[in-house]
């Protein structure tokens, strides 16, 4: 034990503002959680309504639609990762870029050239720091994001999608984020976007549930066009909600652990100081009382 | 059932109104369509502008949205927008300045004038509301 007690005082109080810190940004993190569950939960209704309209015009007319149809040799694809504006929150990010790596070294091997879109700042900074060009990157709002965000997402990647003469044509677009499961599970993983598989969404309208007879104006062509969109952006601005209930599930959680380590560091360090000081006092007791016996033998012998 | 219609108006962030009314006026890219009770099922795109919604009680309200969906069936009625906003809800002050904004951007192109024509329904039903 070489380091003076002054040294270990300083330790421990370094370690007590550390803990404070770790222990608000826990507190706030569990705060948000539950306003980002809020969010997510008002934006279903939106998202069921539009897939519910989808699934009528999809049952009812057979229209293709550029968004739904599969190209015939799928040669490039997209992938959006999203992943979190700070870090601090433990494995989250690195979880979904290595998710989003796997998903790239896939689809290289069945021979497609991967794109890659990128929402959040740690992302951007995995890619930018390994020299990985990126196509399109947001920042900004990776824990409080709007349906704005999201709207421009979905531009980007619809544009890449249907454009056929632009230089980023891609002919399938993939989104990697973290899925919230529950507060203490959250996971990786990997939708594909387009083209579109109707029947596949997150909230499936009940299936006994007969769809009527719908009449479409102006015509089901003209619905179904402004309605895909709007579903692939009501798709991304779920994921972008889930990750950042994610996100913020993973900052409590890492914060909490930071928060218990530091308390287990304080409890060490009091009693390695402890023994210091005891140390230190038992010496000088020691050495007081041979100073007495020194100068009681010194006594006698004169005496 | 109940003798009335059963109206949601969605928008992508938030339910801003859903309960029963009586009649539903919008306007889709076609003209102006109202909604009655046992009206026949409809999926229709809608415009940017008001929507127009008879409450139960003999009340009358309206909304400003930025285009959107009707759809209707079996006496359900939703209205999905992107963004919706209650009369009451508009800010007078604001909706102004976004209008002068808009007029200030140039009229040529389409996104602009749909942003002036959005302006103008906002002014116009929070007035009227107020």
């Amino acid at each position: 034990m070489a380091a003076s007690l002054r040294e270990l005082r300083a330790r421990i109080k370094s370690v007590n503002a550390t803990k404070k810190i770790t222990r608000a940004m826990e507190l706030i993190a569990a705060s948000r959680i539950i306003k980002a569950q809020q969010r997510a939960q008002q934006a279903a209704p939106y998202a069921r309504e539009l897939t519910r309209a989808v699934s009528a015009v999809a049952t009812y007319s057979n229209v293709d639609h550029p968004l739904t149809s599969e190209p015939e040799d799928p040669k490039r694809a997209a992938i959006l990762v999203v992943t979190s504006d700070r870090g601090l929150a433990g494995a989250y990010s690195s979880a979904v870029l290595r998710e989003a790596e796997r998903l790239g070294e896939k689809l290289r091997g069945d021979g497609k050239e991967v794109d890659l879109y990128v929402s959040g700042r740690k992302g951007v900074l995995y890619y930018s720091f390994r020299d990985r060009p990126v196509i399109d990157s947001w920042t900004g709002f990776s824990d409080t994001p709007t349906y704005d965000d999201a709207q421009a997402i979905g531009e980007a990647l619809i544009g890449a999608f249907v454009d056929d003469d632009s230089e980023h044509k891609v002919d399938e677009v993939h989104v990697v984020y973290t899925r919230f499961k529950s507060m203490l599970l959250q996971e990786p993983q990997d939708i594909r976007l387009l083209p579109l598989e109707i029947v596949e969404g997150e909230e499936r309208p009940d299936t006994s549930e007969v769809l009527p007879l719908y009449e479409f104006e102006p015509g089901d062509a003209e619905v179904l066009d402004a309605l895909l969109p709007k579903y692939v952006q009501s798709r991304i601005f779920f994921c972008l909600l889930q990750a950042s209930a994610s996100e913020l599930a993973a900052r409590q959680r890492a914060m909490k652990s930071a928060t218990d380590n530091a308390e287990e560091l304080i409890k060490s360090y009091t009693r390695t100081a402890n023994q210091a000081r005891q140390a230190g006092i038992t010496q000088e007791i020691s050495e007081i009382v041979g100073g007495v016996n020194a100068l009681a033998d010194a006594n006698a012998g004169s005496e | 059932m109940s003798d009335n219609l059963q109206l949601a108006l969605v928008a992508a962030d938030r339910v801003v109104w859903s309960g029963e009314a009586t009649m539903i006026i919008a306007r889709t890219t076609d003209g102006e369509v109202g909604v009655l009770k046992n009206h026949a099922p409809l999926l229709s795109v809608l415009v940017p502008g008001e929507v127009e919604v008879h409450t139960v009680e003999g009340e009358r309200w309206s909304a400003v949205i930025n285009g959107g969906f009707l759809s209707v069936a079996n006496n359900r009625v939703s209205i999905l927008a992107e963004h919706a906003e209650m009369s009451n809800e508009v800010d007078l002050e604001k909706a102004r300045q976004d209008l002068e904004r808009a007029k200030q951007a140039g009229a040529d192109s389409p996104e602009s004038e749909e942003e002036v024509r959005l302006a103008e329904a906002r002014i116009r039903v929070a007035e009227r509301d107020r």
